[in-house]
């Protein structure tokens, strides 16, 4: 458990950190370091160098842009579970961060670092895809946009080049109506989802239509490479009253997914879970218990 | 008041949480080399070609050696319970010289200037391996025709132990249940990984280690290594935990040993947790058939018990007697006519196993308390009640069971009317039966354990009838200081059980001292020569019980002294809060009056010798068997398949309790690691004998988040086989735990026909058991 010798650079600035990325082709991003040091420590990655951009006040902090909130890459899941911001207008991100480990990994580890890991068992990308969050990278080329569907590559690969730096994400403000739940399948309270479902539900109100589902985003956590937007539950759901519908409505689910087999689960159980959750997820976050 | 039976806070706990402890590895000695072993990648394979040099010659590494270069002088890991005569031990080279026998044996070593250098170093050693097939099946590698692990064969010992007419007892039974329960391989994980620094003067050797047994270590290494005895010091520091799996003689310790002795430098290894994954001796692993026979009305006529206990590639220091502790526990509490234990010891290309806390009679208890909810179930009767048909009496004690065990005390009854009153066993009756009706999602489940366990390891006599290497006493020594303070020297060698607090106790009511003016030496062959270690929940039992016999002889001397100081016969003197007083008088002596007077000696009586201070050695004539009733309640998410403990009562019989706070935290932990047999725990290796659980992200410990409150409460019935009443708490949590729970899970399913779940009782192995039930 002793990592192999790599060089540490702590640049002042975005700029800085994007020059000393660029200038050395193995060097390796370091964030909140909860993923990366086990590896280093396992030794399955030998970067020459690590670049340490946890300090870097361009990639700090989570704010309000009016119609979006940008969470700094840097931001630990720490600080999103108690901004104001999220909690009021996204509070998908902190009710999915709030399963993440445990408060020394909490304290520790980044949202830029989670996402930029493109695990798809972290709880973090699902919940980005479905509301469609914005990634904002850096490079020595300047700044890009990438939307959440075309981030997320394949296992533990995004759509970051190399030589960019993730500064953060664009969290779309959804507006009044929708309800909101993470569903987090685990065996213990520290391991990972065997399945997550990361829901968004809007409902028209009563007056107009008995309470049926307006529009529903849902992601799913840990059922392919990437994170998956389960398209065909939200196509099913729409104009659905909460019911038995629902449920059918939640049977597909599995839909399109690739779920990987492991020790906790094998595929055919994975597609079972996936369903059975986001049927919870979606009345969860409909309001209805 | 006393002390013996009062809440103490630990007196170790304040130095312990503030980090001002001494771990193996904080541990410093000029000039120390740092080892790091490299391990096989591979289950099974001869070793054609180790190179070392190119390690060598890189910046920092002090030495590089393969296994060929100790082959001359490294000897072969003991065992030390040669459990029957038909016995295979193999060779057991610490580091391996032409095969590797499972996936984490070291086959090379690099020592450095540093960790960082040594981890550099292994990757430049080369090691050409001719793979060999791997043997994982115990079924399998019992079949003719079977890969061998060793040349001898797979099988590494078959016992059978048969009492009463046990064809007799079958024949005609109007009731047979017949159940294979699998035991499943699980890794002790220590808060502490283990660590050894090993030192030398040129003449004299000292190895401090992370290990549950410094004065076992001593011998064993003296007579592996051939350091003799007399030169060679074992220090166990602080040890942050075991559950079994420090006690071992390890191959990392004997090469320390080596190392030092070569290099004439200190020399330090400490594991990281994946290195202990692969390479800690691993626990349980058993295949169980077990066959019982019963009247129509429950009761038992005869248990036949018939095991396969994975030994892995090797037999380490008690590897064959751990299923053997539970050649006499399967009948447990219970009354019947014919029991027959066998056994067959099987070699696999695996880590081996060893003592894991329980060591064979959580194997037991697991096998009789899931088997007794099977007659409840087959007969449609009330599990508890099916237990009060069968179990002892509390009259009935001293009772001698089937397999030849006298328990000297219980009372069963006590125990289990109590947790039915804490569990509010009725009512959740009552709530299962409602969710059954409604056929809710989330049904529940009960799960009863009425566990024994034999422990206080132990008679010397009777481990020398079980073919044990060793003895089973206890040593420990008192002496009161010329100040009148007091120190212990104890045998144990505590790593978190709080024998410095409990011993305090002990002495402080003897002694009739302060709590506070005592203190508790061990865990150092120079300054506590004579013991026999920690294991078994033997401590108290047996070393807890020889600190007061030492205190007694002190205060007998100080009588004496008394007696002559106060012109009076000793019978004249009564003892009481720590003064003798003559009888009727105001005339009395303090016993640190007496501990000065002895330490001036300038008025002793003829033929006593100065100082107040006296050693005794206990071995019990018996081993003693706590007992209790643990009651689980678990809902199971027919859904998902998810079983999560809704509640949990235990009441536990562990005799007379010298500090209910430490054995509060014992039955609490010790419910924990059953719970994670149950639930959560499981090494699992691939088809090609990988270790696919090497990282805690893959073997799940649970954690307080994934515990319930467990709500505890305790009978005392004392031990009659000590003066002390104890019988030792420190396995009971775990040996029960782990069929209440399984029980639950069982419980709830069983409307869907579901007889049996494998454990760890995982969301998916419920799910699929449901899925089999369905169609």
């Amino acid at each position: 458990m002793i990592p192999a010798q790599f060089d540490y650079v702590r640049p002042a600035s975005l700029a800085e950190a994007c020059r000393a990325l660029a200038s050395d082709e193995d060097a390796k991003v370091l964030a909140g370091g909860q993923s990366l040091l086990p590896l280093l420590r396992l030794r399955l990655a030998y970067p020459s160098a690590l670049v340490d951009v946890a300090r870097l006040p361009e990639l700090a902090g989570v704010h309000d842009r009016g119609d979006h909130v940008f969470v700094g890459a840097m931001a630990t899941h720490d600080e999103v579970l108690r901004s104001g911001v999220v909690n009021a207008d996204c509070p998908l991100l902190s009710l999915a961060v709030a399963t993440v480990a445990d408060p020394a990994v909490r304290h520790r580890g980044t949202v830029g670092g989670s996402l930029a890991h493109a695990d798809p068992a972290g709880d973090l990308p699902a919940v980005v895809l479905a509301l469609d969050g914005v990634f904002v990278a850096r490079s020595e080329e300047g700044e890009r946009e990438i939307p959440a569907a075309e981030f997320f590559v394949d296992y533990w690969e995004s759509a970051l080049r190399p030589g960019e730096i993730l500064v953060g994400v664009k969290i779309p403000k959804l507006g009044p109506g929708w309800g909101f739940h993470y569903e987090k399948f685990h065996r213990t309270a520290q391991s990972w989802a065997i399945v997550g479902v990361a829901a968004a539900v809007r409902r028209f109100r009563p007056a107009r239509s008995n309470g049926a589902i307006q529009e529903a985003r849902i992601g799913l956590t840990n059922m392919g490479a990437t994170p998956v937007r389960a398209r065909a539950v939200e196509a099913a759901l729409r104009g659905v009253e909460l019911g038995e519908q629902v449920r059918q409505a939640c049977e597909e689910a599995d839909d399109g997914t690739t779920p990987p087999a492991d020790l906790h689960a094998q595929p055919d159980y994975r597609r079972h879970l996936a369903r059975v959750l986001t049927h919870r997820a979606v009345l969860a976050a409909a309001g209805s218990p | 008041m006393t002390e013996v039976g009062r809440a103490r806070r630990r007196k170790e706990d304040a130095r312990l949480l503030t980090g001002r402890t001494r771990w193996t590895d904080n541990l410093q000695q000029p000039g120390t080399l740092h080892v790091m072993f490299l391990r096989s990648p591979i289950a099974h394979a001869r070793i054609a070609r180790v190179d070392v040099s190119a390690a060598r010659g890189l910046p920092g590494v002090v030495a590089a050696f393969g296994g060929q270069d100790f082959a001359e002088e490294q000897g072969s890991l003991p065992c030390a319970w040669p459990v029957s005569d038909d016995i295979v031990i193999p060779d057991h080279p610490p580091m391996a010289v032409s095969e590797v026998r499972y996936v984490g044996e070291a086959v090379a070593c690099v020592v450095a200037t540093d960790r960082y250098r040594a981890a550099d170093a292994l990757e430049a050693i080369e090691v050409d391996y001719e793979p060999l097939p791997a043997v994982l099946d115990m079924h399998d590698a019992l079949t003719e025709g079977s890969p061998k692990v060793h040349d001898a064969g797979n099988q590494a010992f078959s016992v059978k132990i048969t009492s009463g007419d046990l064809e007799g007892a079958f024949r005609d039974a109007p009731v047979v249940i017949d159940r294979t329960f699998i035991q499943q391989r699980l890794i002790p994980s220590a808060m502490e990984p283990r660590a050894v620094m090993a030192a030398t003067d040129g003449d004299t050797f000292t190895l401090w280690s992370s290990t549950q047994i410094p004065h076992v270590l001593r011998v064993m290494l003296a007579v592996v290594t051939g350091i003799p005895e007399h030169k060679l010091r074992v220090i166990a520091p602080d040890v942050g935990g075991g559950f079994g799996s420090k006690l071992q003689v390890t191959a990392e310790e004997v090469l320390c040993l080596l190392l030092t002795r070569r290099l004439g430098r200190p020399v330090k290894w400490t594991e990281s947790r994946s290195e202990g994954n692969l390479t800690v001796h691993h626990g349980r692993d058993q295949i169980q058939h077990v066959r019982l026979a019963a009247e129509a009305d429950g009761r038992i006529r005869g248990l036949q018990v018939d095991l396969l206990a994975d030994m892995g590639a090797y037999l380490m220091l008690v590897t064959p007697g751990v299923p053997m502790l539970g050649a006499s526990m399967f009948n447990a509490i219970y009354k019947m006519d014919a029991y027959e234990f066998a056994c067959t010891g099987v070699f696999t290309t695996k880590m081996p196993t060893d003592a894991y806390r329980g060591a064979g009679r959580p194997e037991a208890t697991y096998a009789i308390e899931r088997i007794m909810d099977e007659l409840a179930a087959e007969l449609g009767v009330d599990p508890l009640e099916v237990r009060r048909r069968n179990w002892i009496r509390h009259e009935e004690f001293p009772y001698t069971t089937i397999s030849g065990l006298t328990y000297d005390s219980g009372n069963y009854e006590a125990a289990t009317d109590r947790a039915i009153a804490l569990f509010g066993y009725d009512k959740l009756r009552a709530e299962q039966a409602d969710r059954r009706d409604r056929g809710d999602a989330v049904q529940l489940g009960i799960g009863v354990s009425t566990y024994t366990e034999m422990c206080g390891l132990a008679p010397s006599r009777l481990l020398g009838m079980a073919k044990y290497g060793a003895g089973g006493w206890e040593h420990g020594s008192v002496r009161m200081l010329p100040t009148g303070k007091v120190e212990v020297i104890t045998g144990t060698s505590p790593h978190g059980q709080g024998h410095v607090t409990a011993w305090s106790q002990i002495a402080a009511d003897a002694l009739g001292v302060p709590f506070e003016d005592v203190s508790v030496i061990h865990g150092d062959t120079a300054i506590a020569p004579k013991g026999m270690d920690t294991y078994g929940s033997r401590s108290l039992v047996v070393g807890g019980v020889a600190v007061l016999k030492a205190c007694e002889k002190v205060r007998d001397k100080a009588r004496t002294l008394a007696a002559h100081v106060l012109e009076c016969s000793p019978d004249d003197l009564e003892f009481a809060e720590g003064a003798f007083k003559v009888r009727g008088t105001e005339a009395q002596r303090t016993i640190q009056e007496l501990a000065y007077a002895a330490f001036t000696a300038h008025d002793l009586p003829d033929g006593v010798e100065p100082r107040l201070d006296s050693d005794a050695t206990f071995d019990p004539d018996n081993y003693s068997f706590p007992h209790g009733t643990h009651l689980c309640a678990v809902e199971v998410d027919t859904e998902t398949g998810m079983a999560k403990i809704r509640s949990y009562v235990a009441v536990d019989d562990v005799g007379k309790v010298v500090n209910p706070l430490i054995v509060e935290g014992q039955v609490h932990g010790g419910i924990a690691q059953g719970v994670a047999q149950a639930l959560f725990e499981e090494a699992v290796y691939d088809a090609e004998g990988n270790l696919l659980t090497a990282t805690m992200a893959d073997y799940l410990l649970p954690s307080a988040a994934d515990l319930p409150t467990f709500v505890t409460d305790r009978t005392e019935t004392p031990a009659t086989s000590n003066p002390l009443g104890v019988k030792g708490v420190g396995e009971a949590g775990t040996i029960a735990s782990t069929p209440a729970v399984v029980n639950a899970v069982v419980d709830a399913l069983r409307p869907h026909g579901i007889h049996d779940v494998q454990m760890p009782c995982t969301p998916e192995r419920v799910w699929r058991a449901l899925e089999g039930a369905r169609r």
